[in-house]
């Protein structure tokens, strides 16, 4: 089941704004506890109270800096997950059809039960989306919670990823990308979403967006550079001005 | 990439396997090899030991090794799937020129069809491997031209020097089975030497600010990383070698992969009797060695590009 | 674009994008709601169960504090109740204090060995139990207790951690930034951030933060760090820590210079007019003129007379100039005094800029952008409203500029004038309680400040009395203060002494040291609650532990009991003899109340609860509880009937439904009455419990629209809020810029008045008690070589940590398991250290050993941690070489408590001298990389604290949440 699917009805994705992420983890976190008890069952933790602890878990979150030289410096967090990608080669490099793509949507899944565990894939993903349950010995990764998008158990406004309801800025963004009218294309539209090492050729799902424009200058808020002084007689004169009014 | 010892011992005792096999397979056909059958069955036994020890190997690198046969069924459009399809499908016309060489002592007319068939299917199965590494993009060592003809020239070549130790011990003497390990030897340092220069000097496409969606004129870099000690991604795909410890590494792969077994093949060619036999002994264990370690450096100078994340700016 | 590629005969898999996914699975069997509990936020949760196991948990959409989404912190809390850390039963130490050799005993005779030596101590000496409370928000009751038992030694956290904020502000405007107040979300054009730690009100700011970006506002990080809530700002203010007041006093001289201040606001919402005798020597020198029944004085322009300034009939009082009181004298508008002050030119952005670490030009552009987008880019709001004088207003006008601060500013010895200046620059600006402003939090504003002083008094602390009020209060004066007739404090951190005047917190990090050396006096019990004061939560760790092991002559520890309740095995369970196991936050019923601090919001009020949603599994009890079982064994009166049996026999739950503080007001303002149709005032409802728990475990009120803003003179709303008992009456709440409180203490160090400082004292009142904000250099840079310690070093908190919890959590600590020295490029190359080298951190007191990281977005003369990372080896049950541990380190150890040593010998608690906010952020360093002899392992390092056995074996693989796929799988 490894071929991609030549289209798919729809491309559902992530939109990140990585202008309102301050980095809380709150997406990484949140994803780890739907995720352990969820579809993929568990994301064991080794060594969870030792000297190396590790994990497996679907979002990870980033800190960078950027210096830009004549514009101001950025600090910049940087969730990052599944693309769920277009074009994505964790799918076709696959041996067993363990990893596919659904042509309803575009999510790309690893079914558990057929996985061998040659972590081919993960290698095959420039984004590091996979992370390998070393315990259970099969591939495991963000699963654009498609155990809770579409769950009559959940109240329709609940039926989204996780990290898209937890997230306190409201950085993450759920959507349809394949709908130009949805709110995800509009604001990727809006505010140039970009993908990931778009010279790669996966056609990335998710879009991120990039910071914007810092209002440094007081003419971005409409300002002047400085105060002028009063011109009035004496001792805070202004006031006379204002209290014979 | 982790340099994982299940992966490179695959690599290296299959590739030789493989070649090994496809040199009997040709030499076996056009006659240039007697049809013994003992000289059938320590080529063949050697070959495909190799090729079995070294796809089993493979298999216990697997998370779920009981699944394997599941391995086989992606191959519209996986090459690890063709690859499995390919080693399967190679052990058919190896085995009936098996049977041709030990049972009927006969490797001409149909059992030479099969010989040449093997070759085919071994190098393609050679070339599936390759594949599966070229064809990753995320690894810019790996996604280039070198990529296969390495490993289909190195294949040959282990063959070859296989071949060449095989016949010493049966007292087969061919200059050119001799020479043709000679030139392999030599297209082979070639040809890893100008692979060797091009990984120096040249880069992958993504950069960490491609990786992250900044504009390219930022100077990037790391300030917290996720988490405080290793994942798997860093585990698996964030090994790094040190300069200095991977150049010393690259002069013992020219010298004892290439350079030595070269220069004694030739020496071989030059004595004879237990001189030669030597030779190739030595010939063979050093090129083991040397590949092993040529292998070993094709991993652990990959750089993946997930390390854009983990404080790499180019891959 | 999504090209529809042609499908190939050959290599293309028509059952490629089939599978048999479950897109409906089961949740679990059971969904409650209830209050989270990583942090101080109070979001409210839904809590999923199957079997009785956590499934998972979601922000509660529904919640007025978080409505929906939920940090880093809440979002493990699976990970957090489950923790191997857990204590399971109560302790006694019988070992030595630190050995952790303890006894597992039953409740009934831990609770028993309580209550017998606090019985004794209540029979004959109540101070001598000290009782302080650390991460919890139940002092409505522990407060409440403390007084019930009759010692004056209480307090909470609040004096080492941000007391500053609450004292400024509620000295200044009747609220405050914390959770008191917030910024307008939906109107604000400008906002300005300094410092804001993550814990306090963390989603809230998140969710506005996103909604400000979202809106187009511009938004500036004042912070020495540029991380966290600093990525996404539009300016970073790389200010130095400590300076902050200076920058704040210099935007105001600029405005002041340039006439931008908002008159009318000043006139109708401040005491700017009210007159300030100015008759220097006298008694009332520099205190407001007042007619005969107690009002403040004005100068009516149009009468051309003296009047009542509160009358609200005074349209044009003056603001400056010099006008004759009645007896003769002269008096001021107290704007003048301000205006004089702050329009000198040493606070003129050319002198300011080098000391704070800024540009000229950015000064001078901050306060042109805060006078444009407050005058030029005013907002209104078409709603009517009535203030209290009872004129009609047909608008709500608003100056959007928005402000929040928090521990940045506040963790300094010149703190409280900071924040106190901050909230003048708002006032000056027009912007607190407007649209787009900066808006308090139901019950504020309160009357500044509130009504209640500081129980314990000479004659108020008695055997088996409680005491006649409250332990914690807000002095206006000096006879308020907590002082003996020869000027010693008479409280065991010597909070409300002539020491620490305003430290309406109290200092619980002075409690241990006093304790320890016996001054003022020795206690007997130290009993705390959820505060890791042997690590994390002192200065002078190394200090603090051998404080609490240290022995007298006669072989006794000085500090002779202690008794402690935890969930957890942190770094001070082994320095308790008694131990008294916590529940967690999912197990146990809590009430988060208006008597307390609120999870209101600026349009309503509200209040929640908390109620066990999980069975403990061990025997554990909520320490609210246990307090009032103990309250009940002590025979405290509020807690025992007359009969002798427990008023509240159900523990918290029982107490915090039935218990009323004043007829009609309890803890839990929702659903009060018989019929639980009295919102906020009424009698107890006994089914009010089941209400909050049908009720997703939180009640709300929202206001009239036209009592949402201007609450301090707003007449709806102050009516209200005297009705619901939120304030004493409905007289309007008059920001006091200029604050007569300070200038009493003042007077008093002149001599005046018969309560006055001993000598020793007195020129710190003088210096510091000024009734305008000052600015001065925080205390330990004055006093150090700030050559030689020639860095600021600080800490944050980060997002996803509380304090030191977050180590025994396996998800967060994979996050962060150690932590380094954040340090600026120019700093490693003058000493030629890179990434990861070791480096000595050495301050006045102490040095540490650690690594370091170089980053770009700090403040240059600025060096900086992740707070409380590293712990001890062998604490949480953490294996012994846990890189928290071993590489992990607390810039704790370099603070000591105390200030260096003065001429006189004598040595200050090293805090802010108004209200004692403990001065952590005062820190000066000097830094050099470390011989590679002694690389490896942090410094300092500890005896490993040997596990005790009752701690189980934590596992080597964790697979939380297997069983609920196999439940589903029907495996």
């Amino acid at each position: 089941m490894t071929s991609l699917p030549t289209h798919t009805k729809k491309k559902l994705g992530l939109v990140i704004d990585l202008d309102t992420c301050v980095g809380c983890h709150a997406c990484a976190t949140n994803c780890k506890e739907w995720n352990t008890g969820g579809h993929s069952a568990p994301l064991p933790d080794y060594n969870p109270y030792g000297a190396e602890p590790d994990g497996v878990w679907f979002n990870r979150v980033h800190s960078f800096e950027v210096k830009r030289g004549d514009r101001p410096n950025l600090t910049i967090n940087f969730p990052r997950s599944c693309l769920h990608c277009d074009n994505a080669e964790c799918v076709t490099v696959c041996p067993t059809g363990a990893s596919y793509k659904r042509s309803e949507d575009g999510i790309v899944l690893v079914n558990t039960d057929k996985c061998i565990g040659c972590k081919l894939c993960s290698w095959a993903c420039p984004y590091g989306a996979r992370e390998f349950d070393t315990d259970e010995g099969v591939m495991k990764k963000c699963t654009l919670c498609i155990d809770r998008i579409y769950n009559e158990n959940l109240e329709p406004e609940d039926r989204q990823p996780a990290c898209v309801l937890t997230c306190p800025t409201g950085a993450r963004h759920f959507g349809d990308l394949n709908d130009p009218e949805s709110d995800v294309s509009q604001l990727t539209a809006a505010r140039h979403g970009r993908d990931l090492m778009p010279e790669l050729g996966y056609k990335p799902t998710n879009k991120y967006l990039p910071p914007r424009a810092r209002k440094v200058d007081s003419v971005d808020v409409g300002a002047p550079e400085e105060l002028e002084p009063f011109k009035a007689e004496g001792f805070l004169g202004w006031l006379d001005n204002v209290l014979s009014k | 990439m982790h340099p994982a010892f299940s992966v490179i011992f695959f690599t290296t005792c299959s590739g030789a396997g493989y070649g090994l096999l496809a040199m009997m397979g040709i030499l076996g056909a056009a006659g240039m090899l007697p049809a013994d059958r003992w000289m059938g069955l320590a080529g063949l036994f050697f070959a495909l030991t190799l090729v079995s020890v070294g796809l089993m190997a493979s298999t216990f690198h697997l998370g779920r090794p009981e699944r394997a046969w599941r391995a086989l069924t992606q191959w519209r459009s996986s090459w690890l799937a063709r690859e499995g399809v390919m080693a399967v499908m190679t052990y058919i016309p190896a085995g009936l020129l098996g049977l041709g060489w030990i049972w009927f002592e006969d490797t001409s007319g149909l059992w030479a069809v099969a010989g040449v068939v093997s070759a085919i299917l071994a190098w393609l199965t050679v070339i599936c491997t390759a594949m599966i590494y070229k064809s990753l993009r995320t690894i810019h060592q790996w996604h280039n031209d070198w990529t296969v003809p390495s490993y289909l020239l190195l294949s040959v070549m282990s063959g070859a020097v296989l071949m060449s130790l095989l016949t010493h011990l049966f007292g087969v003497i061919n200059p050119y089975i001799q020479g043709l390990t000679v030139v392999t030897l030599a297209l082979g340092w070639g040809l890893k030497t100008m692979y060797w220069s091009f990984n120096k000097r040249s880069k992958g496409l993504p950069t960490v600010n491609s990786a992250i969606g900044i504009d390219a004129a930022g100077d990037v870099s790391v300030l917290e990383l996720p988490h405080t000690s290793a994942n798997y991604l860093m585990k698996e795909m964030g090994f790094k070698v040190a300069q200095k410890h991977a150049d010393k590494l690259r002069v013992i792969s020219h010298l004892t992969g290439f350079a030595l077994p070269l220069g004694f093949s030739a020496l071989a060619m030059l004595v004879d009797g237990y001189a030669a036999l030597a030779c190739v002994v030595v010939a063979w264990g050093l090129c083991s060695l040397g590949i092993i370690v040529e292998r070993w450096l094709f991993f652990a100078e990959a750089k993946h590009t997930v390390n854009l994340y983990y404080g790499a700016s180019s891959v | 674009m999504n090209e529809v590629k042609k499908p190939s005969a050959i290599l293309d898999d028509p059952n490629a994008a089939d599978d048999n996914v479950d897109l409906s699975p089961s949740l679990g069997d059971e969904v409650k709601y209830t209050t989270c509990y990583m942090c101080a936020c109070r979001c409210g949760i839904k809590v999923y169960l199957d079997d009785g196991k956590v499934r998972y948990i979601q922000g509660n959409r529904n919640h007025p504090v978080n409505g929906g989404v939920l940090c880093g912190k809440g979002s493990s809390g699976i990970m957090q109740h489950y923790s191997p850390a857990r204590l399971s039963k109560p302790l006694k130490r019988v070992g030595e204090r630190g050995s952790n050799e303890f006894v597992e005993i039953e409740w009934d005779e831990a609770l028993q060995i309580a209550s017998e030596r606090l019985g004794n101590i209540r029979n004959t000496d109540p101070k001598k139990l000290a009782f302080f409370t650390g991460r919890d928000q139940s002092q409505a009751l522990t407060g409440w207790w403390a007084s019930q038992f009759g010692t004056p030694n209480y307090a909470a956290h609040g004096g080492f951690c941000s007391v500053n904020m609450a004292a400024g502000g509620l000295y200044t405007i009747g609220g405050a930034f914390w959770e008191f107040a917030e910024p307008d979300w939906h109107h604000a054009k400008y906002f300005m951030m300094f410092g804001v730690a993550e814990d306090h009100d963390s989603n809230p700011i998140k969710k506005g933060l996103g909604l400000l970006k979202q809106r187009g506002a511009k938004f500036v990080a004042v912070n020495p760090v540029r991380t966290g809530y600093g990525a996404i700002a539009d300016e970073w203010v790389g200010i130095r820590p400590g300076t902050d007041g200076l920058f704040v006093m210099s935007l105001v001289h600029e405005l002041l210079k340039s006439g931008n201040v908002d008159v009318e606001y000043l006139i109708r919402y401040t005491n700017s007019g009210w007159l300030v005798i100015d008759d220097e020597g006298a008694a009332d020198h520099g205190l407001f003129a007042r007619d005969i029944e107690g009002n403040p004085l004005c100068w009516d322009q149009d009468a051309e007379a003296l009047a009542n300034a509160k009358s609200g009939k005074v349209d044009r009082p003056a603001l400056k100039g010099e006008f004759t009181l009645a007896d003769g004298r002269k008096a001021v508008p107290s704007f003048e005094i301000l205006a004089k002050r702050y329009l000198d030119a040493q606070y003129a952005p050319e002198q300011v800029a080098h000391v704070c670490g800024l540009k000229v030009a950015d000064i001078k552009r901050i306060a042109a952008e805060l006078a444009h987008v407050a005058f030029k880019e005013t907002i209104e709001i078409d709603q009517e409203w009535t203030d209290w004088t009872g004129r009609k207003h047909d608008k709500m006008i608003g100056r959007p500029v928005a402000f929040h601060a928090m521990r940045g500013i506040s963790a300094h010895s010149n703190g409280f004038h900071t924040c106190r200046m901050l909230h003048v620059l708002q006032v000056l600006l027009g912007s607190v309680e407007v649209p787009g402003g900066f808006r308090v939090k139901a019950p504020y504003p309160k009357h500044i400040p509130p009504g209640i002083k500081p129980a314990g008094k000479s004659g108020q602390v008695n055997p088996n009395t409680p005491l006649p009020g409250a332990p914690l209060g807000f002095p206006t004066g000096p006879e308020d203060l907590l002082v003996n007739a020869d000027g010693t404090a008479r409280r065991i951190d010597k909070a409300y002494s002539w020491e620490h005047p305003i430290s309406s917190h109290g200092m619980m990090h002075m409690v241990i040291h006093n304790a320890w050396k016996g001054d003022p006096y020795k206690i007997d019990t130290l009993m705390m609650f959820m505060a890791n004061m042997s690590w994390n939560s002192s200065m002078n760790t190394a200090g603090t532990i051998e404080m609490l092991t240290d022995k007298d002559e006669d072989g006794n520890y000085k500090i002779p009991n202690i008794i402690y309740s935890d969930a957890y095995f942190s770094e001070m369970v082994p320095y308790a003899d008694l131990v008294l196991p916590d529940t967690t936050y999912l197990e146990r019923h809590d009430c988060i109340s208006l008597l307390d601090r609120p999870i209101s919001n600026a349009d309503g009020c509200a209040d929640a609860i908390r109620y066990p949603v999980v069975e403990p599994d061990r025997d554990v009890r909520g320490f609210q509880s246990v307090l009032i079982d103990l309250g009940h064994r002590l025979g405290l009166p509020g807690l025992t009937n007359d009969d002798g049996t427990a008023k509240y026999p159900g523990g918290l739950a029982d107490y915090m439904v039935n218990h009323e503080r004043a007829p009609g007001v309890g803890m839990l303002g929702g659903w009060r009455g018989e019929q639980g149709d009295k919102p906020l005032k009424g009698e107890v409802n006994p089914n009010q419990l089941n209400k909050y728990i049908e009720n997703q475990s939180f009640w709300q009120h929202e206001f009239a629209p036209d009592q949402r803003y201007f609450k301090m003179a707003n007449k709806n709303y102050l009516d209200w809020s005297a009705d619901m008992g939120l304030l004493p009456n409905g007289d309007p709440i008059i920001f006091q810029l200029y604050s007569e409180v300070f200038q009493k203490f003042r007077l008093a160090a002149e001599g005046h008045g018969d309560h006055n400082p001993p000598k020793a004292d007195a020129e710190r009142i003088l210096k510091y008690f000024d009734p305008l904000p000052i600015w001065y250099q925080p205390f330990e840079e004055a006093m150090v070589d700030t050559k030689e310690y020639n860095l600021h070093a600080l800490t944050q908190r980060p997002m996803h940590m509380y304090h030191s919890w977050g180590s025994q959590n396996t998800w967060l600590r994979q996050i962060t398991g150690k932590n380094r020295m954040f340090i600026h490029q120019d700093v490693a190359t003058k000493i030629g250290a890179v990434d990861e080298d070791w480096v000595w951190v050495s301050s006045h007191h102490a040095r540490i050993r650690c690594q370091i990281k170089i980053v770009d977005g700090v403040n240059p003369n600025t060096i900086w941690t992740w707070n409380a990372i590293g712990k001890r080896r062998g604490a949480w049950n953490l294996d012994e070489d846990a890189t928290e541990a071993k590489e992990g380190f607390l810039l704790n150890h370099l603070i000591s408590e105390l200030l260096p040593q003065q001429d006189d010998g004598y040595r200050y608690s090293n805090s802010d001298p108004i209200t004692g906010q403990a001065a952590w952020f005062d820190l000066r360093v000097k830094i050099e990389k470390a011989e590679p002899s002694q690389y490896g392992e942090s410094y300092p390092q500890f005896p490993v604290i040997e596990k005790f056995a009752q701690l189980p074996d934590t596992p080597n693989i964790s697979r939380y949440g297997d069983s609920f796929r196999k439940k589903r799988e029907g495996k």
